[in-house]
């Protein structure tokens, strides 16, 4: 039996198209384990070895981790979503109700959307708690940290812009409720402190540039769109990109 | 700091190969593990409770109650106690910026790596604290509003209005004219302001609340501010003294009835 599995692990691996793929053999041995590392650009993202502290679920919770699957998850299905719906105020609600109904999985996928989605503000919250309380922000991962948190407001403001969406009355009116706040901003909105005074109309002020009206409509929902499933998500890639090659630079700040 | 003695700080923090494990098996599947719990927890969960939708949306109906999504119903909670300017911009800004500087305003080296309260007590229970007072005002916001914002328990009848209480919210500066007997006129007019001198003293509340704040650990824990230092200091207790102001408005509103601790023509607090 082992001979037999020998040889078909050797008919698979011995060849070019194999080696082309793969730069390293099983990772069964400390070296190939090694290997994988190296080679594999995802895998990349973390370091050969790791302090044992590191390793302790009661230590990280594997929340930072968690926050980046439910990420990845929220792409995927937003990829999905992005094909049955259209940012128009005539058929966004219809595009909603005919993923419920008609599309296969459509439901499925929306649902997954929008749970992911909690579980990430969650999780970030949470993965915030669990650095403040090992702190883990302490020299010389401050400026993670900053990152951390600039990553935490895009994850509230990517979950704001994807409630809209649906343009039902919840959507509508729990972004009214937002863009309510933003009108009394200081300086910046018209109903906000010395907004008026410095010359902030309903028709100029911060609100305006949000919604790209005076209230919330076609404009907003486009502007909402384009910054839920382009804007945002690029910026926090980029902020990601740098979180996570602060921290395998850094390392873990576990104990041993 | 030189670029050597960086490098020398990261070396050090490394340990010796006995100290580590390797990637791969050890932390990689525990990644798997954790993924694949998570994915089937998030599809068990989209199967019992499917996403919302409620009626197309249109402006000539709003619904009673207006709901932010929930990680925001703590803010709209505060718009019961403050005005939208700060409820919804200047204090959620200023969470964020309090944030930002954390890791530079604590300048204890001890627990970097470990959970521990006894090491870093102040720097806990201030974290906690706020943190605290987040998540009871999202649960408030999400479990305990009803119509007209009011206060529903989970058991009361959430189809029929409460009655309005005849509370009457009173300013501040209007409590202290009273009850010294001041008078109403201004003393004195700046373009659109014009104080009474109930209303400077208001003013002078407000600023005192930071003042003595601020005066109060310099004379009697020297060595926390000597920790600190001045700048440090001073950025930590603005945003301690800030978030501590929240819940102490929120408290003279529900005990007081005072709505507004400082009027001026531009924005109220």
């Amino acid at each position: 039996m082992k001979e037999i599995i020998a040889k078909i692990v050797k008919l698979i691996t011995d060849n070019q198209v194999y080696r082309s793929v793969f730069r390293h053999g099983f990772p069964t041995t400390d070296a190939n384990r090694a290997l994988v590392m190296f080679s594999n650009v995802i895998l990349h993202l973390h370091p050969v070895r790791v302090r044992r502290g590191a390793l302790k679920i009661r230590f990280t919770w594997c929340l930072g981790g968690l926050t980046f699957f439910f990420f990845i998850m929220l792409a995927i299905t937003g990829v999905f979503l992005m094909f049955y719906y259209v940012p128009d105020t005539r058929r966004a609600y219809n595009d909603i109700k005919d993923l419920g109904t008609v599309i296969y999985f459509g439901s499925l996928f929306r649902n997954m959307h929008r749970w992911a989605a909690h579980a990430m503000v969650l999780s970030v919250w949470m993965h915030m708690t669990r650095v403040f309380l090992t702190g883990s922000y302490k020299p010389p991962r401050e400026f993670n940290w900053v990152v951390g948190v600039l990553l935490l407001v895009l994850t509230l403001v990517l979950s704001w812009t994807g409630y809209l969406l649906p343009w039902d009355q919840l959507a509508l009116w729990a972004v009214t409720v937002g863009s309510k706040m933003a009108e009394a901003t200081p300086l910046l909105g018209n109903a906000g402190p010395f907004g008026q005074e410095i010359g902030m109309t309903p028709a100029n002020d911060v609100r305006f540039v949000l919604l790209g009206g005076t209230v919330v409509g076609q404009s907003a929902l486009l502007r909402f769109y384009v910054l839920h499933c382009l804007g945002l998500p690029l910026v926090s890639a980029v902020l990601m990109a740098v979180h996570f090659w602060r921290i395998r630079k850094d390392g873990f700040s576990g104990p041993l | 700091m030189e670029i050597s003695a960086l490098i020398k700080k990261t070396a050090a923090e490394t340990r010796s190969p006995e100290d580590t494990a390797l990637v791969w098996p050890n932390l990689v599947y525990i990644e798997l593990i954790s993924i694949l719990l998570a994915t089937a927890v998030l599809l068990f969960l989209s199967l019992v409770s499917p996403a919302p939708l409620e009626e197309l949306a249109s402006a000539d109906t709003t619904p009673n109650p207006t709901k932010a999504p929930w990680y925001f119903l703590g803010l709209q909670e505060l718009l019961v106690y403050f005005d939208p300017w700060l409820a919804g911009v200047v204090l959620p800004s200023m969470i964020i910026v309090g944030l930002i500087v954390i890791p530079y305003v604590d300048p204890n080296p001890n627990g970097k790596g470990y959970y521990t309260f006894s090491e870093r007590k102040f720097s806990v229970l201030g974290f906690t604290f706020g943190l605290a007072l987040w998540y009871i005002l999202i649960v408030i916001g999400v479990w305990f509003r009803g119509l007209d914002w009011s206060w529903y328990w989970p058991w009361s009848d959430s189809s029929i209005h409460m009655s309005v209480t005849a509370v009457k919210l009173v300013d501040l500066e209007l409590i202290i004219q009273n009850m010294f007997g001041l008078s109403a006129d201004p003393v004195m007019t700046l373009g659109r302001y014009a104080p009474t001198v109930s209303n400077i003293i208001t003013v002078l509340l407000f600023l005192g609340y930071y003042a003595v704040g601020f005066t109060i650990p310099f004379l009697l824990l020297r060595n926390f501010f000597n920790q600190l230092g001045m700048i440090r200091y001073n950025l930590v207790m603005f945003f301690f003294l800030s978030m501590c102001g929240v819940p102490l408005k929120m408290f003279l509103r529900l005990i007081f009835n005072i709505k507004y601790l400082l009027v001026t023509p531009w924005f109220k607090i």
